[in-house]
């Protein structure tokens, strides 16, 4: 996404509408991420010129919550799931599986954008598990052996 | 008041008149990642490539004969999704290319299509309704009820089942009334630590202020429970009906419900039920004409566990990173803002609307002792059925977990059952006929937690799964008081060495040390409850420790570091495991035993898995 007056505008957009509401950062960085997918500096120092909020606060805010991504995201975001359930079942082989692919770690991105790997806590489909998202998509019921599959099929067309 | 309400339901009923027959599409979470959109929406199709009459909303608009093509919320059986109902029939994994049969078949001509059904793993029987299921039969559904059968983005069908009679009954008979029925149905707290709603809501409403908060916990942060959500995708009027009772009893002005930010179903459903119930009349000024005025929003969480905690959630509501206070004061006295607030679990608002409807002794009259009416638990792990369930409290571990979960999923031993998630423990198989309750899970050093419940096996490994729970709580510590943050970074380094096979008997000693201290001194509950998996299996499977520390073993080979394959005299050489070793460390000719290179070994576990006839052992 560019940085052109469109995005500025939706930001202060956002700013606008969060600004009057009490306690509302944290919603209104909510609305920046859903909008560009991350939270980027300039938009964080929009905040803080438009709400006198410290800029230091707010990157506070943002580095306690890990929801929240400083970073641009990757092409392909796949998240594999690390909970109780997920982890019984086998998530610790399918983070070995996504390496093998896409030779990334837990938490790390591929230089070029392509993917991101995250492990997630619990996205509540535990009776599928284990499960990974791929940029939002929940496969469930997996085999270490299906990732490739999966993954394949996703960035089919490459 | 009622008069409202009642014509609502009337309107829906004579609308409703035209149905013939309904097809219901799972719409939880877990069935949409299965494809479940994509049957509903080709149930569409099929009914109009044929012609047939359908709706998928009751309005005055349905046709007469019309078949109602709905979803529902999350009907706790995910593993079988996609499901689909049809009248009471009921079939699992239903495919985009089954639709067509199931309307040639199942809606004209009423015929059952057998390789839908659910065949129930222990007798291989094939069950035709919800009713024949066993996962069903046992339970005690009133919560999930609802769940699996109405629309939940439609508040007429809620208000048709009975919803918001519960509001128009506590807004006539005032707030004392709502306060003794909540005594008498003596139903405490399910975000874990079962505090008496009743004495909660009354301790908020004493306070003088103008003005007063409620808050729901929809923030679910046990990784591997899913109950909260469910409840507020399947049947989202439920928890807010809650939120409008609970509100008017302490007497607030707003309300806000904190749902995790991971959870983007769960935040679309209440919010078109709050624009529901605006439209309505049941939210804002002067509600169904009782002078009681009440504004709901949602405010999201951000992925911290630890914003679940209650004075920390209050901290992030406000625009804060979200770290504990110290309690007193307790929310009840200053709470949001600085102003008394009561802050309620999803589950524990879902019941409301039913106890004042059906009354507090109904209520009291499920359940054991001090522990009443049901509780709904997301059954996961090593059990053939896993999925959500519904319990009176007081039902034995057993019972849970053979009875409605069809017991071991491989055929191994369950171990023991996990509860309470990163704040809970562990009940070992001499306890399984213990009744689930408040007091015996706390007893033998668990708590019900918020409904997590863990089957694990023989091929898990207890240190391991300590361990799991412990990093958990490492990495969400908050980091403001420091028993928790260096406790539980201390606590976890000497597990690693136990996983690694360098501790020594001593370390055990200190684990007890460092737990003590940190139960005691943590400022909030995540840091005095983050040793309890620690110490509970420690001492229920303390040989699975000395088997670590002693012998330098892990016999379900999940420590790595310990583990050690090799290969028996069982072995034919039939290569596969050669093949399969990713760093070619087994060698062997063909037919001849083969032998793992223990130096070059990276303890994968390849061979392991390839090997069909368990010649190679793990230990
Ligand atoms: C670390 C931590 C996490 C918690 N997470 C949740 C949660 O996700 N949901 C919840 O309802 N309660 C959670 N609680 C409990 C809440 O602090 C609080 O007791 C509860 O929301 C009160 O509601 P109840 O009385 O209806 O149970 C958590 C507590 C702690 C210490
Ligand atoms: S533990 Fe993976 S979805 Fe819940």
């Amino acid at each position: 996404m560019s940085q052109g007056t469109n995005t500025r505008e939706d930001i202060s957009d956002i700013i606008k509408k969060w600004k009057k509401v009490e306690g509302s950062l944290v919603m209104m960085l909510h609305s920046v991420q859903s909008r560009l997918g991350y939270v980027p500096r300039w938009a964080a120092m929009e905040i803080s010129k438009e709400t006198g909020i410290a800029l230091a606060k707010i990157y506070e805010v943002l580095t306690f919550y890990s929801f929240f991504k400083l970073t641009k995201p990757a092409k392909y975001q796949i998240n594999v799931c690390i909970g109780t359930a997920c982890y019984l079942k086998g998530a610790p082989e399918l983070l070995k599986a996504i390496e093998k692919y896409t030779g990334l770690k837990d938490g790390q991105t591929s230089e070029d954008g392509k993917f991101s790997v995250m492990g997630l806590r619990c996205i509540g489909c535990c009776g599928l598990a284990p499960v990974i998202s791929v940029n939002g998509k929940i496969h469930g019921q997996l085999k270490a052996g299906d990732i490739k599959t999966i993954l394949d099929e996703a960035t089919k067309g490459e | 008041m009622a008069k409202l309400i009642n014509d609502i339901k009337e309107k829906f009923n004579k609308q409703y008149a035209n149905i013939d027959k309904r097809i219901v599409v799972c719409g939880g979470t877990g069935c949409i990642a299965g494809g479940s959109q994509q049957v509903y929406e080709a149930f569409q199709k099929e009914y109009k490539k044929r012609g047939l009459p359908y709706t998928v909303e009751i309005t005055d608009g349905c046709r007469e004969h019309s078949t109602y093509i709905s979803k529902s919320g999350c009907q706790g059986f995910c593993a079988q999704g996609p499901l689909v109902s049809v009248g009471d029939i009921f079939y699992t994994k239903v495919k985009v290319s089954d639709v067509e049969e199931i309307v040639e078949k199942t809606v004209m001509k009423g015929e059952v299509i057998d390789r839908l059904l659910y065949v129930n793993p222990t007798d291989q029987k094939h069950c035709k309704t919800l009713k024949d299921i066993p996962f069903y039969q046992k339970q005690h559904r009133i919560l999930l009820a609802d769940c699996g059968k109405i629309n939940p983005e439609d508040i007429n069908e809620y208000i048709a089942h009975g919803g918001y009679e519960g509001l128009a009954k506590a807004l006539e008979k005032g707030q004392q009334f709502v306060i003794d029925e909540m005594k008498t149905s003596g139903l405490r707290g399910r975000g874990g630590a079962g505090f008496p709603t009743w004495l909660k809501w009354d301790l908020t409403r004493k306070p003088q202020s103008k003005v007063k908060y409620m808050i729901c916990n929809g923030d679910e942060g046990d990784p591997g429970a899913y109950m909260d959500r469910s409840l507020l995708e399947g049947n989202p009027h439920s928890v807010v009906e809650g939120m409008i009772i609970a509100g008017f009893a302490i007497g607030a002005t707003r309300g806000f419900f904190y749902i995790r930010a991971e959870y983007p179903l769960a935040i679309e459903r209440v919010q078109k039920a709050i624009d529901a119930c605006y439209k309505k009349g049941l939210l804002g000024k002067n509600i169904l004409g009782s002078g009681f005025s009440y504004d709901l929003e949602i405010r999201f969480g951000a992925g911290a566990f630890v914003c679940g905690e209650e004075t920390a959630l209050i901290t992030s509501i406000e625009g804060n990173r979200g770290t504990p206070r110290p309690k007193p004061p307790f929310p009840a006295v200053k709470g949001l803002w600085g102003k008394p607030t009561s802050i309620n679990n999803v589950e524990t608002l879902a019941n409301v609307p039913y106890i004042m409807t059906k009354g507090g002794a109904w209520y009291a009259s499920m359940g054991s002792g001090k522990s009443t009416g049901t509780k709904v638990f997301a059954m996961t792990g090593k059990v053939k059925n896993t999925g959500l369930i519904e319990v009176p409290l007081g039902i034995t571990v057993k019972e849970v977990v053979y009875d409605i979960g069809g017991g071991p999923l491989h055929g191994d031993k369950v171990k023991a059952v996990q509860t309470g998630g990163p704040s809970g423990g562990v009940i070992d198989g001499d306890h399984f006929h213990m009744p689930i309750t408040y007091e015996s899970l706390q007893e033998i050093g668990s708590i019900m937690g918020s409904g997590g419940l863990i089957v694990m096996d023989e091929t898990d490994c207890m240190v391991d799964i300590a361990k799991f729970y412990l990093e958990f709580c490492v990495d969400e510590s908050c980091g403001k008081c420091s028993p928790c943050r260096i406790g539980g970074y201390q606590l976890l380094g000497y597990l690693n060495k136990i996983t690694d096979g360098t501790a020594k008997e001593e370390d055990l000693q200190k684990i007890e040390e460092i737990a003590t201290a940190m139960k005691r001194a943590s400022l909030c509950a995540l840091g005095q409850t983050a040793p309890n998996p620690v110490l509970s299996t420690l001492k229920f499977f303390r040989h699975e420790y000395d088997e670590h520390i002693k012998d330098k073993r892990c016999h379900t080979g999940k420590c790595k570091n310990l583990a050690k394959f090799e290969i028996t005299d069982k072995c034919v050489g039939c290569g596969m495991c050669k093949k399969a070793c990713p760093v070619g460390a087994i060698s062997g000719e063909i037919r001849q035993k083969h032998s793992i290179d223990q130096s070059k070994c990276i303890k994968c576990g390849q061979c392991f898995n390839t090997c069909k006839l368990k010649a190679i052992i793990r230990g």
